[in-house]
């Protein structure tokens, strides 16, 4: 086996010292200390990914077993890592963007205290453990582990502030909501058990490809677990109808929204459809139901995007529409498209979070961007790095993001052409609203108070680094999948995951593919143009018709609150004030008391009459005699 | 005489006894019914010893006097019940110095 | 049925009529009488079976001594009908059901015993005799007759004791 396959368990392991040490010892270690523990275990584990990636481009790849995490009569599960192109590459982006948002929280957490500096320290590294976990599990149970502890890391962070009962309700709704797509994950990984006996990602999808069809594992079978399996990725990507937790998400600190919540966590569930999709090739219905729910979503949170005034919760449902255009993209059979948009997002969207970061520290914590405007003066790097970001997730060649989505459109053009067209339109809408946010935030006049104009400053260089970084990745990320229609043989991407990943290959001409490209870049410059037209003159209106169902969510929250949340705290209640003192203590309180009665009742044996102990007496006889003459025979 | 209506008649001869004790509230009839159970019993075993007898000579056995156990034993019945009644019925008169009634309701000291 | 058949039913009833008499009577001088005519009844049956020593003995000691010793006490406190305490009646209920579940259960269960057609003899047989009675007590069971005397002193000395006015 090849050396760095032999201190992967080291991957993981480091960012888990980190969290024990920073954890344990929050109340002793300055943030300094702290700060550079933190970051420095997830740079080594960076280093260890770059020199296990370089073996795997090399065409290594591994399934390393530890030991036997369930071993019981008929099943085996052990505790195995699988390392292939597919998981190399996520441990980069999750190590790498990871590493650069540790540096940037160092100053940006900069005026909490030591302990809870340290606290929240710890929680990053246990976050990015639980990650590596998840991508490198060899198997589904392994992977489930790190799926839980992602959500359970995010719990905390949103939470971070949790003297604020606000965030704390926003935190429990994004746990909550995610335990809900996971107990479909459990069915599904339950069912998967049953039916091939197996939970490792070998055996089961060696299974699944040799059976296919016979009753061993029927098309039923097939789509019903491909259908939860994609309930849970719902609940942990944020789509429909579980994506509200993420906007709400933002209650925690920046950095947090940046890591989890755009780079990493939410990826989770497209990762784990891509290491499944030998089994969604063999289920078409699945397939179609998450296009189609990829596009909802996508269109939706990009309409509510339009008419937000935070400017962290624009960015949260830019997320979830973008994350709706890689299930659009898996959903379409285009794994491949799927899995760059995944790279190519998490660097763009880490730089935009950051940089918005960066605006919010420099606005001294505000974030409305009715108050904000002509930042583009004072904060020079950051509005460089956020224009690039924003150029990137439009979709303007030659940056990544015109690459990756792009891809992504044509599998869809191929697939659907109707879903191409409104998928089309969603890209603009992105645009339009990226563009609005960078516009009122930069552009035009300072609308905040006095006191916010004497405060501005641009952020220090080690809040800096980390933007100007991802910006050239945001470029530069997307030149390893330019599509053979430009450039011949330049798709390394694809290559390099192609053991995994099944290539994209598309049934129309060259000739098509440019003419579409090149239309759709056109219209996003339009787009952009007429959003600079729009916001860089005057002040936005007031939401009004169906502007204001936008900037309202489409009332979802209120709809959910209505339909779920408000039944059950009536049947809780209910419960509690019903059920619980009547049924539950009167029966244990009922206990007590007929022991009690019986114990009253039977005082009366022992009444000191003779009459009464001879009557006994003689009745116990005849009960004896009774016994001994006609039942034992 | 079969030994079956001997038996039958002792047995009811007890069963009376019993109710008696059980039904009364005077201590004294209670005594009494104590004695006809034992008479009862003493009758049975008389029966019995003449059965013995019977049967032995039926049979021609060389024992002599068979079943005279059964009425010794009566008699010795009979020397415990004097015994026991001459010692009882001083008991209870010494209880009717003390509580000046014979009713037996009044004798629930057991239940502390 | 012949003499001694018929004077075994006579006798029986009698026994049974004058125990119930005994149990139900309200005036404890009338239970007495009544007892004392059981005794009679059984003395009789005594006869029927040729024990004639335990006939006259039941007679003497029992009808004369106890029954007379019961007498003196029931006048000793001057105990008649009035001061005669009435039962519980739920209770006397349960007593007589309780004595007639006894009896009921005894009776079925010995009813069908191997020994039920066996005789036992009437009028005739030698073992009732005062003679022969007197051998086997005064040899084979002499140690519990000298017993017995024992227990008799004890029973005196008890009885004087415990009826003495300290």
């Amino acid at each position: 086996m090849q050396a760095s396959f032999k201190l992967a368990f080291l991957i993981p392991l480091l960012p888990l010292i980190g969290f024990l040490i920073n954890g344990l010892g929050r109340n002793f270690l300055s943030k300094g200390v702290s700060g550079i523990i933190a970051s420095g275990m997830v740079l080594f584990s960076f280093l260890l990914s770059l020199q296990v990636f370089s073996e795997v481009r090399e065409g290594a790849s591994a399934v390393i077993n530890y030991f036997d995490f369930i071993r019981i009569q008929g099943l085996q599960i052990p505790f195995s890592f699988q390392i292939d192109a597919l998981t190399s590459l996520f441990l980069l982006v999750i190590t790498g963007v990871g590493f650069l948002i540790h540096v940037y929280s160092t100053s940006y957490m900069h005026d909490e205290s030591d302990a809870s500096f340290a606290r929240y320290f710890a929680y990053l590294n246990l976050f990015v453990f639980s990650m590596l976990l998840l991508v490198m599990g060899g198997n589904y149970v392994i992977l489930f582990i790190g799926w839980e502890g992602v959500g359970l890391c995010s719990y905390l962070l949103i939470g971070f502030w949790f003297k604020n009962p606000a965030y704390t309700k926003a935190a429990n709704k994004a746990f909550i909501m995610n335990r809900i797509g996971d107990l479909a994950f459990l069915l599904a990984v339950f069912w998967l058990i049953i039916k091939t006996g197996s939970a490792n990602f070998g055996e089961v999808f060696s299974f699944i490809s040799d059976n296919q069809g016979t009753p061993k594992f029927t098309s039923t079978d097939i789509t019903i677990v491909s259908l939860l399996l994609f309930v849970g990725a719902t609940g942990k990507s944020a789509q429909l109808p579980l994506y509200t937790w993420l906007p709400d998400a933002m209650a925690g600190p920046t950095p947090v929204s940046a890591l989890i919540h755009a780079a990493t966590m939410v990826t989770a569930g497209i990762y784990m459809i891509a290491r499944s999709n030998v089994l969604y090739s063999l289920a078409p219905l699945t397939l179609s139901i998450i296009s189609w729910v990829g596009l909802a979503t996508a269109l939706l949170a990009a309409t509510i995007a339009l008419r937000q005034y935070d400017i962290k919760k624009v960015l949260a449902y830019s997320t979830v529409s973008q994350l709706g255009f890689m299930f659009l993209a898996l959903g379409s059979g285009a794994y491949l498209a799927a899995v760059f948009h995944v790279m190519t997002h998490a660097f763009f969207k880490a730089l935009l979070f950051l940089g918005s970061g960066s605006v919010i520290h420099a606005m001294g914590g505000e974030q409305d961007i009715r108050k904000m405007g002509g930042l583009a003066g004072k904060l020079k790097v950051t509005h460089a790095t956020f224009l690039i970001g924003c150029l990137a997730i439009a979709g303007i060649p030659p940056l990544s993001g015109f690459f990756s989505k792009d891809a992504i459109l044509l599998s869809v053009f191929v697939h659907n052409p109707i879903q191409y067209g409104i998928a089309v339109f969603t890209a603009l809408l992105t645009a339009f609203y990226m563009f609005r946010l960078l516009i009122i935030t930069f552009y035009g006049s300072f609308r905040g108070t006095q006191e916010q104009l004497h405060h501005l400053h641009e952020s220090p260089w080690v809040m800096l680094l980390p933007l100007v970084l991802l910006s050239l990745l945001s470029i530069a990320g997307g030149w390893i999948g330019i599509s053979a229609v430009l450039t011949e043989g330049a798709d390394s991407l694809g290559q390099f995951l192609s053991p995994i990943l099944p290539t994209l290959s598309h049934a129309i001409s060259h000739e098509k593919e440019l003419m579409l490209m090149g239309s759709t870049t056109l219209l996003v410059v339009v787009v952009i143009i007429a959003a600079w037209l729009i916001y860089s003159k005057r002040t936005e209106q007031q939401s009004t018709g169906i502007l204001r169902v936008f900037e309202n969510k489409w009332y979802i929250d209120e709809l959910y609150d209505n339909i779920i949340v408000k039944p059950l705290a009536r049947l809780s209640a209910f419960l509690r004030e019903w059920v619980e003192p009547r049924l539950i203590d009167g029966l244990v309180n009922g206990v007590g008391r007929s022991v009690q009665y019986t114990g009253r009742q039977l005082r009366f044996l022992q009444s000191g009459q003779i009459g009464n102990y001879v009557l006994l007496m003689v009745v116990a006889m005849v009960v004896v005699l009774f016994v001994q003459f006609f039942i034992r025979k | 005489m079969p030994i079956n209506y001997y038996l039958f008649l002792a047995i009811a001869l007890f069963s009376i006894g019993v109710v008696g004790v059980l039904t009364r509230r005077n201590a004294i009839i209670i005594f009494m019914c104590i004695e006809l159970m034992l008479n009862a019993v003493n009758l049975l075993l008389v029966a019995f010893s003449k059965m013995h007898y019977q049967q032995a000579a039926a049979a021609a056995l060389p024992i002599a006097n068979p079943g005279v156990d059964g009425q010794l034993f009566v008699f010795f019945i009979m020397v415990v019940a004097a015994a026991e009644v001459s010692v009882g019925l001083a008991i209870i008169v010494m209880l009717y110095r003390n509580i000046h009634s014979v009713d037996i309701n009044f004798l629930n000291r057991l239940k502390h | 049925m012949s003499i001694s058949h018929l004077l075994f039913w006579i006798l029986s009833v009698t026994a049974l009529f004058s125990a119930l008499m005994v149990v139900t009577s309200r005036n404890p001088v009338y239970s007495v009488i009544w007892l004392i005519v059981t005794f009679f009844a059984i003395s009789g049956h005594y006869i029927l079976l040729n024990a004639q020593f335990l006939a006259v003995v039941n007679i003497i000691v029992y009808a004369g001594a106890i029954m007379v010793l019961f007498l003196f006490v029931i006048m000793l406190m001057n105990l008649n009908k009035e001061t005669e305490p009435a039962r519980h009646k739920w209770l006397q209920f349960a007593g007589a059901v309780s004595g007639g579940a006894l009896l009921l259960v005894l009776v079925s269960a010995l009813k069908n015993t191997e020994l039920k057609s066996q005789q036992s003899l009437l009028v005739e047989g030698h073992i009732g005799l005062i003679k022969t009675l007197g051998q086997e007590l005064f040899s084979t069971y002499v140690i519990p007759f000298e017993l017995s005397s024992i227990l008799f002193l004890s029973a005196m000395v008890g009885a004087v004791l415990i009826g003495k006015k300290d």
